[in-house]
């Protein structure tokens, strides 16, 4: 059982909705953003999406894609990641980190080394945006083996001859994206959003999290009353672009989670 | 004849999508469903005889293929060794061979039933291509193009824009290609529902470059009856060379000949000021390690962290710090020879092709044409060697004259090129 599975099982039992916040490791520099990390679960912070920063991330839109050059331009790496993992995981041993990112980076490392430093680390599952259940032997299955869980992404084009497959190797939770399109972009709907978190809940025992479009307290308490919880990326990322400081960031990241616990 | 298919170079990719290790499928959820439905639709259109008797049409009256075949008698003689032939795809309709590959795709988005066609560019011709197939069967056209290539391909996007597109300059990232397609692919996953991504070159996820090199395979297959026509039955060239950015034009002149071993098959990469020099070319085989972006696994510029590098090049059209899957492969198993010509060297062979041969080259076939210099000179007369000239140069003449100290500012045409 990962700190992943531990924390769904602890929700669930205390009947709460889970609240997930996504930040760019390394934005805009390291000490920074370890600051912001480590605040985030007295934040209401229940998982940890930690972002991996690539030069190319082709599904994400301009907040996120900006993030990621500012950690790169202060000299975030792979290796820098998972160190900013480990001086977390010092701390606190019980909230999850989830490794989201694109599959470069870790290839370029070696999945088997990868894997290993990632572990070590205090990395409790990955979600790869760029592989699909179609390249589940590259990173997917070995993942499991190690321990880790790999998150799958569902979308609104996943029909339900498709899902079986998404959801075959999947662990840990399933993240639905709630709009086709990039991160930061529409906003999500909780209306439209209920059905699709149905569908794939009958397919599936695993939390169904729902991310993508959701950027105020009210949105993520609607989002939240009609799937297992829901995932603030941009919004969040967005004032640490802006320059805010860390402080101000978590009052923000605090009402957001007081909104997904709410639901 | 059972070994013989065994050992055939022609039978890639595999159903994931692979050469080798090569290309594959490496795309985000949301676009997976669109990819298989496209793999579907080609699979049944690559067997479906009205499908290509409409491409043919289109090719021979629209385009005006078959592209001549023409022996540069002058320049054979200048460098004195091998007989060299070009192979005109710059007189195609549109000036390049890209159309070629643009055509077999509006038709497929029409099966689809799509409606909206995005395109990625990056010298401009697969944009202008793109864009005037859209206007031929009016569709709607969106061009992504790196911000630096919109100032320095002004005339292309002038262009487009004529033909009824619409051009996004890229401004992130660095701006470039690579931006640009990533543009390309963050549209497609908003607007999947009636967007159809038609990509340039042979790279991107399966079925893309399968399916381009299928279409651009046409230039080889005009190439084995043209010079069997001109050099007797069965003659088959000794080298064929092409320029290499993705490499589409490169694969469409290699694939009919991977199972003739008499060949030799030689690609040339864009070496910009050097590929010693750090990361000043995009010389992606020869300078570059296997690594996965835009849905491939292919060779890519990187450094030690994964994260990926620019490339550089006088051209536009050859700076992508990837190459298509494909030759990734055939650098691997050596069924094809990888090389890298510098800027210098490439405006060389622009100057000599229209001194001896009155044809200006667009840069990219100029980086063929410099290693054909090369290596021309010390093969033996009886060597025939076959050279994709696959773009006119009108593009570049701004480019190329301020590299050689032309001063055009006064020009109407240069006065806002750069």
């Amino acid at each position: 059982m990962t700190r992943i599975d531990a924390k769904f099982a602890d929700l669930k039992a205390a009947n709460k909705k889970a609240f997930v916040a996504y930040v760019m490791a390394g934005d805009p520099d390291f000490d920074t953003s370890l600051e912001l990390v480590k605040g985030l679960p007295a934040a209401g912070v229940d998982v940890i999406e930690l972002g991996l920063p690539f030069t190319d991330p082709m599904a994400d839109g301009p907040t996120i894609q900006l993030a990621g050059q500012r950690a790169l331009e202060a000299g975030m790496t792979l290796q820098r990641t998972l160190d900013l993992a480990r001086a977390f995981r010092e701390e606190d041993n019980t909230t999850p980190i989830v490794l989201m990112g694109y599959y470069n980076p870790i290839y370029s490392r070696g999945v088997e080394t990868f894997l290993k430093d990632a572990k070590d680390a205090g990395i409790d599952g990955l979600i790869v945006v760029d592989l699909p259940p179609e390249e589940d032997s590259e990173l997917c299955i070995p993942a499991q083996e190690a321990g880790l869980n790999f998150i799958r992404l569902a979308t609104p084009t996943t029909d339900d001859k498709r899902l079986p497959r998404v959801l075959q190797n999947t662990s840990g939770f399933v993240y639905y994206v709630s709009i086709t399109g990039i991160t930061g972009a529409a906003e999500a709907e909780a209306t439209n959003v209920g059905p699709e978190v149905a569908r794939i809940k009958a397919s599936t025992d695993l939390p169904v999290i729902v991310g993508f479009g959701i950027n105020t307290p009210e949105k993520a308490k609607g989002i939240a009353s009609v799937a297992d919880g829901a995932v603030v990326g941009s919004a969040i990322v967005s004032q640490i672009g802006a320059g805010k400081p860390v402080g101000e960031v978590l009052s923000f990241v605090k009402s957001l989670s007081d909104g997904a616990h709410s639901a | 004849m059972a070994e013989d298919l065994f050992n055939s170079f022609m039978n890639g990719p595999d159903e994931q999508g692979r050469f080798g290790i090569f290309g594959g499928r490496f795309v985000s959820e949301t676009l997976m469903p669109l990819i298989l439905s496209l793999e579907e639709e080609y699979d049944r259109a690559k067997d479906d005889p009205t499908f290509w008797a409409e491409m043919d049409d289109l090719w021979k009256h629209y385009v005006g293929r078959p592209s001549p075949l023409y022996f540069a008698e002058r320049l054979t003689n200048h460098l004195g060794g091998a007989k060299i032939y070009l192979k005109r795809d710059e007189l195609n309709h549109t000036g390049a061979h890209k159309v070629n590959n643009v055509l077999g795709q509006i038709l497929l988005a029409r099966r689809m039933g799509k409606t909206r066609i995005i395109a990625e560019t990056g010298a401009g011709q697969h944009g202008v291509a793109t864009a005037t197939v859209c206007a031929k069967f009016g569709l709607k056209c969106v061009v992504y193009m790196g911000a630096h290539d919109v100032k320095r391909q002004a005339p292309n996007v002038f262009r487009m824009r004529l033909l009824g597109a619409e051009v996004i300059p890229v401004t992130s990232g660095r701006g470039t290609l690579k931006d640009a397609m990533n543009d390309a692919l963050r549209d497609w996953v908003t607007n999947v529902h009636d967007t159809f991504y038609c990509i340039g070159t042979v790279a991107g996820p399966h079925p893309y470059p399968a399916m381009v090199r299928d279409f651009q395979s046409i230039i080889g297959k005009e190439v084995r009856w043209q010079l069997a026509e001109q050099e007797g039955e069965g003659r088959l060239p000794d080298t064929v060379i092409a320029a290499i950015g993705g490499g589409s034009n490169a694969m469409g002149l290699f694939y009919p000949f991977l199972d003739d071993k008499s060949v030799n098959i030689i690609g040339v990469e864009a070496g910009g000021k050097g590929v010693d020099e750090k990361m000043q070319h995009c010389a992606s085989l020869t300078g570059g390690r296997p690594g996965v972006l835009h849905g491939n696994r292919t060779y890519l510029l990187q450094d030690d962290d994964g994260q990926i590098l620019e490339g550089f090049s006088i051209s536009a059209g050859l700076d992508y710090p990837g190459i298509g899957p494909e030759h990734a492969w055939l650098h691997d198993i050596g069924r094809a020879e990888y090389v890298s010509i510098t800027d210098r060297e490439a405006l060389e062979a622009f100057q000599l092709s229209c001194a001896m041969e009155g044809i200006i080259p667009a840069l990219e076939p100029s980086h063929a044409l410099a290693h054909v210099m090369k290596i021309a000179p010390d093969l033996p007369k009886d060597h025939i060697i076959v050279m994709n000239m696959c773009g006119r140069g009108d593009k570049d003449i701004f480019t190329v004259a301020r590299h050689l100290g032309f001063d055009m500012s006064d020009t109407e045409e240069g006065r806002d090129t750069d």
